[in-house]
C-alpha cells in the first residue's frame, strides 16, 4: 500500500514538474500576403473547412484549446506542428513557385481523398475537424481546379 | 514525510537534467548542420552534374521495377545527396531559376521516397519523373534516353529509361509491360 502511495506521488510530481517545462507555442501576430486564402479566391465554405481542419499544424497559428496546453500533450502537439509546417504551411502558399504549388495541390488532393489527413488522433479531440464525404468531394475538387488554373 | 521530500527532489532533479539534455541536443544539432553546410560548398566545386542526377534517378527507376522499397528509399537518399551538390553556374540565369525550381521541387519528392511505402515512392515518382524530364530538357544529357508512357497509372503517366523495352516501374511484377515508348531524347 505504502508502495502504491509513493508511486501515485511520484508520478503527481513528475506531471507537475513537466509543466514547468518550456514550449514552443505555434503563434503568431496578423496573416502573411502569401497566405493561401489571400492569394486564391476561396468559397467561405472551403474556407472555413480549412482553417479547422489544416491550419491548427500546417500554418504559423494554431489554436490551443486548454488540453493542449498541458504537458505532455502540449509536446506531443509540437512535434506534429513542426514536421506538419515543414510539409505544408498554407500562410507561405504564395512564395511557392508554380511547381511546387501543383505538387502540393497533388499531395492535398492524395492525403485528403485516402483520409490519411486530417490524422485520426487529431480528429479525435477535434470532431469539427473530420470531413465528411460530401466534404471530400467538395474540397478535392476546389484544389483540383486550383491545380489546373496554375 | 521524509520519503515525500525525497521524492519531489528527485523528480525536480530529472526534470532540470532532462530539459539540459535537450539543450544540448539541440546545440548538436545546430553543429551537425554547420558541418553539411560545409560539405556542400566542397561539393559545388566538384565535379557533380546532371548526369550524376540521372543515373541516381534510373537507379531509382530500376527499384521500383523490382518492387524494391529498400533500394528504391537507398536510390532517394543518393539522389537527394546529388541534387544538393548539383552545380548550375554553368546555366543563363532564366535556366538557373527554372533549375532551382526544379530541383526543390525534385528534392521534396526524393526525400519522400526515402521514407514512404512502396504505393506512395510511386505517386512521388510520378511528379519527379516530370521534373527530371523538364531538367533534362534544359541540361541535356549524354545518355539516350526514352520517354516511356503508361496510359492506366493515375490518368496517364511518364517515366525515362534507357531501354526501349518497357518495364513499368509504377506497377512493377503486378503489369510489367504496360506502356509504350512516346518520345526519344538524342
Amino acid at each position: 500500500m505504502k508502495a502504491v502511495k509513493i508511486i501515485a506521488i511520484v508520478l503527481l510530481v513528475a506531471f507537475v514538474g513537466i509543466q514547468f517545462m518550456p514550449v514552443e507555442r505555434n503563434q503568431s501576430d496578423g496573416v502573411p500576403k502569401t497566405d493561401f486564402m489571400l492569394v486564391n479566391d476561396v468559397p467561405s465554405d472551403i474556407k472555413n473547412k480549412l482553417q479547422v481542419s489544416c491550419y491548427d499544424c500546417h500554418s504559423n497559428n494554431t489554436q490551443y484549446p486548454w488540453y493542449n496546453k498541458v504537458q505532455p500533450v502540449a509536446w506531443f502537439l509540437e512535434g506534429h506542428i513542426k514536421e506538419g509546417k515543414a510539409e505544408l504551411n498554407f500562410n507561405e502558399w504564395d512564395s511557392l513557385s508554380s511547381r511546387r504549388k501543383a505538387s502540393k495541390l497533388r499531395s492535398i488532393i492524395k492525403q485528403i481523398e485516402s483520409g490519411e489527413m486530417p490524422m485520426d488522433s487529431y480528429t479525435l479531440i477535434h470532431k469539427e475537424a473530420a470531413f465528411s464525404e460530401e466534404e471530400i468531394q467538395q474540397v478535392i475538387k476546389y484544389m483540383e481546379n486550383l491545380k489546373d488554373s496554375l | 514525510m521524509k520519503n515525500l521530500k525525497m521524492s519531489i527532489a528527485a523528480m525536480l532533479l530529472l526534470t532540470l537534467s532532462f530539459a539540459n539534455g535537450q539543450e544540448k541536443e539541440k546545440m548538436n544539432h545546430d553543429h551537425a548542420t554547420m558541418k553539411m553546410d560545409h560539405s556542400k560548398m566542397m561539393n559545388m566545386n566538384n565535379d557533380a552534374k546532371a548526369e550524376v542526377i540521372l543515373t541516381d534517378y534510373l537507379s531509382l527507376k530500376e527499384a521500383l521495377v523490382a518492387d524494391n522499397t529498400k533500394k528504391a528509399a537507398e536510390a532517394g537518399s543518393k539522389l537527394v545527396a546529388s541534387f544538393k551538390a548539383f552545380d548550375r553556374t554553368a546555366y543563363t540565369g532564366e535556366e538557373q531559376m527554372e533549375l532551382i525550381e526544379i530541383i526543390a521541387d525534385a528534392t521534396e519528392h526524393a526525400e519522400h521516397i526515402v521514407k514512404s511505402e512502396l504505393d506512395h515512392q510511386r505517386e512521388h515518382f510520378k511528379v519527379l519523373s516530370k521534373d527530371m524530364t523538364d531538367m533534362v530538357a534544359i541540361t541535356g544529357t549524354d545518355k539516350k534516353l526514352y520517354e516511356q508512357f503508361c496510359p492506366m497509372y493515375d490518368g496517364g503517366t511518364a517515366w525515362l529509361s534507357m531501354n526501349e523495352d518497357i518495364k513499368n516501374p509504377y506497377y512493377g511484377s503486378k503489369m510489367l509491360t504496360c506502356g509504350k515508348v512516346q518520345k526519344e531524347i538524342n
